[in-house]
């Protein structure tokens, strides 16, 4: 099986499912870019290129560059999922969605329990997320825990190649709004993936690695960077249990719980910052259905609630890192009533 | 006039029914039967039913806050509706939806909205539907003088000439914007010249008169469905009552509601048009006044007797699967 990036990955899962299917459109900014110019079609692709070269297979009417005016991509793609077409609409970057949270958060994701069951609304927004470009406080967040906070909508976290094809096929066959989020830094990380289409289904979590002593809980980036402490703290004799949940809505609730009630003990990671947050989220979970197996506090390592800075040296402090998780995972390890 | 006999008695019910239907809504709210908020249509009747003489099921239109006549225009049934507003098992939505949110996509009515400046995008989704899959349909965007002035809207019409997809933006100028005037909230006082500005063809139509509505809309729907692009229409239009039922429309000039309803009237205008032309009859349209009347009684006999939703469908519908 050939090792894939998670940018080829995505690029693969698109082009599958617009051959299967003829109502799959992508929409968004740049999506191939260079309409009107003189340099010509597909002169970007996406940003970071996801979407490179589809126009030529597919043609300008089913890769649909749009002007800048997120509203109206948000708004457009639910109205074409309502009637009838599947499209996968590009947020560029989720910060965005202050401009266009309406269509998302009070059209696409309502209509369906508005309407009486009526609708359906089988819509995608791919958007990047997270910190570590110095892209400053609007180009930086990782806001899925606005999105999981919303009845009616999905929320896909991927860490990885394999997962990333997976769960953007699901994404694009399943009937509801879908926000697929797509970490900026982890575009050219390979893993191997199958050539053929998959899904991966959504609520159900991966074990990344096995363990008995200390549950974490980690999503997108912050995997690998649980990873990581792993790896350390089984050279100190701490065996480590990781899981990324994949999809944060739904949530595959049971996975993290029967782990706890294994391990006793609970480390959230999460880049998000840390006030009404997965990390809350998943903390208060296991707070309130798993308190029994509890040995330890539940620790949370997140962002601080700050906006995300711009300089180098702050932004390295602000997003969590192996060694905040190792010194968490300690802490609740040692823990002493 | 270039309509026949049995259009024009449909579009003369469908008038006849939004009045009706508006009037008892009024009624049954004052009595309490009726929870939340209704904004009412009465007035504005040539409007949708002018716009909607033109629409087939498969086409789509987004309405606004007040969306119980664009819903009657394009087909929606008037009984399912009235459970919907009494929030009754049985109604249009379940009882989730109720007025603000009344919707029927098996009739194209994509909803009325909440949000004011909701629906212009998903007018242009619809739109870019029926271009991708070439089906040869329209999709419409209702909004008010108030709506006009949103964002949304105006990325929505950049987007609809962008792409030259078929889409109607129809902007019904009331002359209010909840309790505050059009002449100080819309800049220019131009919605149509600031739609053409956007790169369309725009026009400003009588909204009393609903064959003036119609024609304007026959060349708009033309232009659509023959790939020639979006199109604007600025409906200058009254509504008899005000915001939202209970209203003290304060803002209000003396007697402006009766000057309204004696002078713009645009079921009066209509009849006299028609009988003047000997169309029809008087008794005719008598005929569908009779009608109607038994249809809205019936309406809310049927919401009055009918069981409120079941109490597990708080949870359903939120997702297809989940």
């Amino acid at each position: 099986m050939a090792q894939k990036t998670i940018r080829q990955a995505l690029h693969e899962a698109l082009a599958q499912e617009m051959r299967r299917d003829p109502r799959v459109v992508i929409m968004g900014e740049d999506v191939s870019g260079g309409a009107g110019t003189p340099g010509g079609r597909d002169a970007a692709g996406g940003v970071l290129g996801v979407t490179k070269g589809l126009i030529a297979e597919f043609g300008e009417e089913r890769v649909i560059d749009t002007p800048i005016t997120e509203s109206a991509i948000m708004g457009a793609a639910a109205g074409a999922a309502a009637t009838g077409l599947r499209p996968v609409a590009e947020l560029m970057f989720s910060d965005f969605l202050g401009v266009c949270f309406d269509q998302i958060y009070n059209q696409a994701a309502k209509f369906r329990y508005m309407f009486g069951g009526k609708a359906r609304t089988p819509l995608v927004i791919r958007t990047m997320i997270g910190a570590g470009r110095s892209a400053a406080a609007q180009h930086s967040q990782s806001p899925y825990g606005i999105f999981t906070s919303v009845p009616g909508l999905k929320v896909v976290v991927p860490s990885n190649a394999y997962d990333a094809k997976g769960l953007l096929i699901q994404a694009i066959r399943d009937d509801d709004p879908v926000i697929f989020c797509e970490h900026k830094l982890m575009y050219d990380l390979k893993t191997k993936v199958p050539d053929e289409a998959y899904t991966i289904p959504f609520g159900e979590a991966s074990i990344v690695r096995d363990g008995d002593d200390v549950t974490i809980v980690a999503l997108a980036r912050m995997v690998h960077y649980a990873s990581e402490a792993a790896e350390k703290l089984a050279r100190e004799g701490i065996d480590c249990e990781i899981i990324d949940p994949r999809t944060t809505s739904p949530l595959d609730q049971d996975t993290i719980l029967d782990s706890v009630a294994r391990t006793g003990r609970l480390v959230v990671v999460d880049e998000a910052t840390p006030r009404c947050s997965m990390a809350a989220d998943i903390a208060a979970l296991v707070a309130e259905n798993a308190f029994a197996a509890l040995k330890a506090p539940i620790r949370r390592v997140t962002a601080p609630h700050t906006p995300v800075p711009f300089a180098p040296v702050l932004e390295k402090l602000y997003i969590p890192n192996a060694d905040r998780i190792s010194a968490a995972v300690r802490d609740v390890h040692g823990y002493a009533r | 006039m270039q309509q026949n006999r049995e259009a024009l008695l449909k579009a003369y019910r469908d008038m006849v029914t939004i009045r009706r239907f508006e009037e008892r809504v009024q009624d049954e709210f004052s009595k309490g039967h009726i929870p939340g908020f209704v904004h009412l249509y009465a007035g504005q009747e040539a409007s949708a039913v002018g716009v909607c003489s033109h629409l087939g099921p498969e086409d789509h239109i987004a309405s606004t806050h007040r969306g119980h006549g664009h819903s009657i225009a394009k087909g929606c049934d008037v009984v399912g509706m009235m459970l919907e507003l009494f929030a009754k098992k049985g109604g249009l939505c379940g009882g989730k939806g109720g007025s603000m949110h009344i919707a029927d996509l098996g009739h194209g009515m994509l909803g009325a909205n909440g949000i004011v400046g909701g629906g212009p995008p998903l007018v242009v989704g619809a739109a870019l539907t029926a271009k991708t899959l070439r089906t040869g349909k329209v999709a419409v965007s209702f909004t008010g003088d108030g709506g006009s002035n949103q964002g949304t809207t105006f990325e929505a019409m950049n987007m609809a000439v962008v792409l030259k997809l078929p889409a109607i933006f129809v902007f019904e100028n009331n002359g209010y914007g909840e309790y505050t005037g059009a002449e100080y909230a819309v800049g220019s006082r131009d919605i149509a010249g600031r739609a053409a500005g956007f790169g369309m063809p725009a026009v400003k139509v009588d909204g009393d008169d609903y064959f003036a509505v119609h024609e304007a809309m026959r060349e708009a729907t033309e232009r659509a469905r023959n790939d020639g692009g979006p199109s604007a229409i600025e409906v200058n239009t009254c509504r008899f009552y005000g915001h939202h039922s209970g209203d003290a429309q304060l803002y209000r000039g003396k007697d402006e509601v009766r000057k309204l309803r004696e002078e713009r009237d645009c079921l009066r205008n209509f009849r006299r048009r028609v009988t003047d032309a000997r169309l029809l009859e008087a008794r005719d349209l008598d005929a569908v006044d009779t009608e109607v009347a038994a249809l809205i009684d019936q309406a809310v006999a049927a919401a009055l007797a009918a069981p409120p939703p079941e109490p597990e469908t708080l949870m359903t519908d939120v997702y297809v699967s989940y």
